[in-house]
């Protein structure tokens, strides 16, 4: 019933009611009469219906009007003020930041309207506890997360986590510059491609090897040894040989739960290992030589016993023992000089830059002894390996003993290489007869370290040897001053630079990963925000690829379970092999010169498609960067057979009124602020960020899943349009 | 049948017995082959194992001192080569060797050396082993005879 007809019958039936009443009490009244009584009354009232019916029709209708009013205002107050309030109340109810009740009219109602409004805050109250105190305690969760996160990005080792799947869920800085040297790809991706949240393992490391440590853990689990790991060593494409720890991760603290995940230790032992062989071989090479020379030098003698020897044959066996003792001991020279410059000692040292330490000794030195420090002397670029805290002592130690003994003893520090290794002196001047036998040089480097604030049992010549060094005196020739000069291994130079962290520290973990099984359902049914998406923009010689435009730089960056990994991204730039048009260096700014010796485009494909593996690529206006990859498909050998989003299309979809929906105009529009712009980088990760904006937006409209994504997307206005 | 015993056999017993000296130290060399010669064998010399196989081939001696590390073919190569040829297949091999390891010993036997001796060595004993190991051999080829004169002989001769 609808609700005119339904408020036309409250305000009528009172009256309808009223004329039934006085219609029935009439009737009644002239049922009750006898015959002639009836006559009576009908002749009696017959007149008076022509000239008084319609003042009782009136007197009637007067009645049933104020009945009808007062029935519409008690609807008012007991019908629809009720069902208002029972409205409103359910509006609180679903959403507790609703606004209040206003305050109702009829005393009744008021009260019943404060009352809800007071249960209302009420639970307000307790939901914004309750809220404060989650976010409390994630604050707690994520400030240990990062504090993990921190002590991983400081491990000498490389460390990455791993899920069942074998996809990668944190690394370390380590870890990353580990996979940089193992990586094929062309210097701008460098590894980025190999290492990253969400990625395979088994790009690098074979999953068989990785299957078969798994069982073995299992296997050693399921016989009650709680602290079952693996170990074993792949080679890599480049040939490096990695060894890998691999530990369970257990869901529960006690080591009883079920394993969630794998701990890698990734070492690379390429070079320990290739040292170890040389040295293996060298001992082989020198017993088999050494066995050789021996069994001629025997023979030899053995020849020499016969008696009755003709003097030429008694010279020929005499020669050749002579020659093989020479052949001996050159060898011996041979592998003491090799042995020696291969020797590394056992102690483990760090690499430092000799003037820090040099400045650090000078300052310690000044701080214990009083004299200033001449450094001026100190090679600023040489590296050295060394102990730094024992050989500071060291130098300390030795310092002190001189400025007790000298007047003035003038210090200076001095490093400079010297062959494959480096001097570091410790130069004074003696004061004349200081640098006499009064000098006890000797017992100063044999004597532990006894300083006032840090006594060591350490002697001088302890640290040296702890460095696989040298240390010795030496005097002036025209005996104006000495200096002790330690030998000292300079550092290799090889070790990889581990990227400080820039302004925001890189995400390198993420544990939802743990419990992700992306993978498990068909691509089109993903939740958007848990797929993982490759975020790319090129900049290109021209607007027309068949018409023999070219890819100049390829950016992109990633988005693994709704986060921006801005610190994995992919950086190259591509030599064209062809010219520059002027226009586009305009824009792009990338000029010729940029772009000579760079990889050319089938090179830098190969390291692209790994880079975006297993990913859905996204991109704005992205089938035009498509049209260029697709047409070099047969000369670089890969495909993208990937599904592909355009924030384009999806932008038209969440804003259908908006005419431009260009790069700068949506970051606007969403709040983004964009660096980089026209460098195919920047433009990347604009388009992350706008891509990430997007998608609650999408989720309103319904739009929550792949498919729904890619069909909505394809029924856009802006689809329609041709590029 | 009867090893010859006693440190002294006569000159006789070996004389113009064939025996090749393969290895490429001249300084091993010159002992071995003139001790070799001084007890009366008939001695060729080769300085590596190519040589050394063709040697063997050519003068079928009866007894070979193999140096097992050789440039180009070592040793091992040979000792399996003479042994894969029926024609030259019977050659006594003493594999002369400066590898110490059990491995390399379990490979000189594999390969078929009659004998496994490592350097340094006594060149006295040296002597003494191949004449021992001459004296079987010939012992064991009178056998062979006798048994295909009986029409039963193996193919093969024992080494």
């Amino acid at each position: 019933m609808s609700f005119d007809r339904r408020l036309a019958l409250i305000v009528l039936a009172p009256g309808a009611l009223l004329g039934l009443w006085l219609l029935g009490g009439a009737g009644l009244l002239y049922a009750a009469l006898g015959p002639a009584d009836r006559a009576a009354v009908t002749d009696t009232l017959a007149p008076l219906i022509d000239s008084h019916g319609m003042l009782v029709v009136l007197w009637w209708f007067l009645a049933a009007l104020g009945a009808g009013v007062v029935a519409l205002r008690l609807h008012a107050i007991y019908g629809e003020a009720p069902a208002r309030l029972a409205d409103a109340t359910r509006v609180l109810a679903g959403d507790a930041a609703a606004p209040p009740l206003p305050p109702q009219s009829g005393t009744g109602m008021r009260a019943l309207g404060e009352a809800i409004n007071a249960l209302a805050g009420q639970r307000r109250a307790l939901q914004d506890d309750m809220a404060r105190l989650i976010a409390e305690a994630s604050r707690d969760v994520a400030l240990q997360r990062d504090q993990l996160a921190a002590l991983m990005a400081e491990l000498e080792q490389s460390v990455v986590v791993l899920n069942l799947e074998g996809r990668i869920l944190l690394y370390n800085a380590r870890a990353r510059a580990l996979f940089r040297t193992l990586s094929q790809a062309p210097g701008g991706v460098a590894g980025a491609e190999l290492i990253g949240l969400g990625r395979s393992i088994h790009a690098v490391i074979d999953r068989a090897l990785i299957d078969h440590a798994r069982e073995g853990i299992a296997r050693r689990i399921a016989r009650g040894d709680a602290r079952a790991s693996a170990r074993f060593v792949t080679t890599t494409p480049l040939g490096h040989l990695i060894q890998v720890s691999l530990a369970p991760v257990r869901a529960a603290a006690d080591d009883k739960g079920d394993v969630t995940g794998f701990v890698l230790l990734l070492d690379d032992i390429t070079d320990e290992y290739e040292a170890r062989s040389r040295q293996d071989r060298r001992w082989l090479d020198l017993s088999e030589a050494s066995r050789a020379s021996f069994a001629s030098m025997q023979a030899a003698l053995d020849m020499l016993d016969y008696p009755d020897l003709e003097p030429a044959d008694r010279e020929r066996f005499q020669a050749v023992v002579r020659d093989e003792v020479g052949v001996m001991s050159q060898r011996l020279t041979t592998l003491a000089a090799d042995a020696s410059h291969d020797m590394k000692t056992r102690w483990p040292l760090q690499d430092m830059l000799g003037a820090d330490l040099a400045a650090a000794a000078a300052q310690r030195i000044t701080a214990e002894t009083g004299q200033a420090v001449d450094t001026a002397g100190v090679d600023a670029d040489l590296w050295l390996s060394v102990d730094s805290f024992a050989l500071i002592q060291a130098l300390a130690f030795l310092a002190a003993r001189l400025s007790e003994t000298l007047k003035a003893p003038n210090l200076a520090l001095r490093l400079a290489p010297a062959g494959g290794r480096a001097h570091l002196d410790l130069a004074f001047q003696g004061a004349g007869a200081g640098l006499g036998p009064g000098l006890d040089l000797a017992g100063w480097q044999t004597r532990p370290m006894q300083t006032e604030d840090a006594p060591s049992p350490l002697t001088v010549r302890d640290v040296v040897e702890r460095h696989g060094g040298e240390l010795w005196l030496e005097h002036a020739r025209d005996g104006s001053g000495a200096l002790f000069r330690f030998l000292l291994p300079v550092a290799a130079g090889t070790v990889a630079p581990v990227p400080a962290p820039g302004d925001s520290r890189p995400a390198y973990y993420d544990f939802d990963l743990f419990a992700a099984s992306a993978q498990s359902r068909e691509s089109d049914d993903r939740p958007l925000g848990e797929i993982a998406y490759t975020v790319f923009d090129t900049e290109t010689t021209g607007l027309d690829p068949a018409g023999g435009d070219e890819i100049l730089q390829i950016g992109a960056t990633r988005i693994v379970n709704g986060r921006l990994l801005a610190s994995e991204c992919f950086d190259q730039l591509v030599d064209p092999k062809r010219s520059i048009p002027e226009a586009g260096i305009a824009v792009h700014g990338i000029r010729p010169e940029m772009v000579r010796g760079k990889p050319t485009l089938p090179q830098v494909l190969p390291a692209f498609h790994a880079f975006a593996a297993d990913t859905v690529l996204v991109g704005h206006n992205v089938a035009f960067d498509m049209r260029f990859l697709t047409l070099k498909e047969n000369a670089s050998g890969v495909r993208f057979d990937q599904p592909v989003l355009d924030t384009l299309l999806l932008a038209a979809i969440v804003h259908p009124g908006e005419d431009s929906h260009g790069l700068e105009a949506m970051a606007a529009r969403l709040g983004i602020a964009v660096s980089g712009r026209h460098t195919a980088l920047g433009d990347a990760l604009a388009t992350a960020e706008i891509f990430l904006k997007l998608l609650p937006l999408l989720r309103q409209r319904g739009i929550v899943t792949l498919g729904q994504a890619r069909a909505a997307a394809q029924t856009s206005y802006y689809a329609r349009l041709r590029y | 049948m009867t090893p010859q015993s006693g440190p002294a056999p006569t000159i006789g017993a070996v004389a113009c017995t064939k025996v090749l000296i393969a290895d490429d130290e001249p300084n091993i060399v010159v002992s071995l082959e003139f001790m070799m010669k001084r007890e009366g064998f008939d001695v060729l010399v080769a300085r590596d194992g190519r040589q050394a196989l063709d040697t063997i081939r050519r003068e079928h001696p009866r007894l070979v001192l193999l140096d097992a590390t050789m440039p180009g073919m070592s040793g091992f190569d040979v000792c399996e080569a003479v042994r894969a040829d029926a024609d030259v297949r019977s050659t006594c091999i003493v594999m002369l060797t400066a590898k110490g390891r059990e491995t390399d010993m379990a490979r000189g036997v594999g390969a078929g050396a009659d004998a496994y001796v490592t350097k340094p060595f006594s060149t006295r004993d040296l002597v003494q082993q191949v004449k021992d190991m001459l004296a079987r051999d010939s012992a064991a080829r009178a056998v062979a005879a006798s048994n295909a004169a009986a029409g039963e002989m193996p193919k093969d001769l024992p080494a």
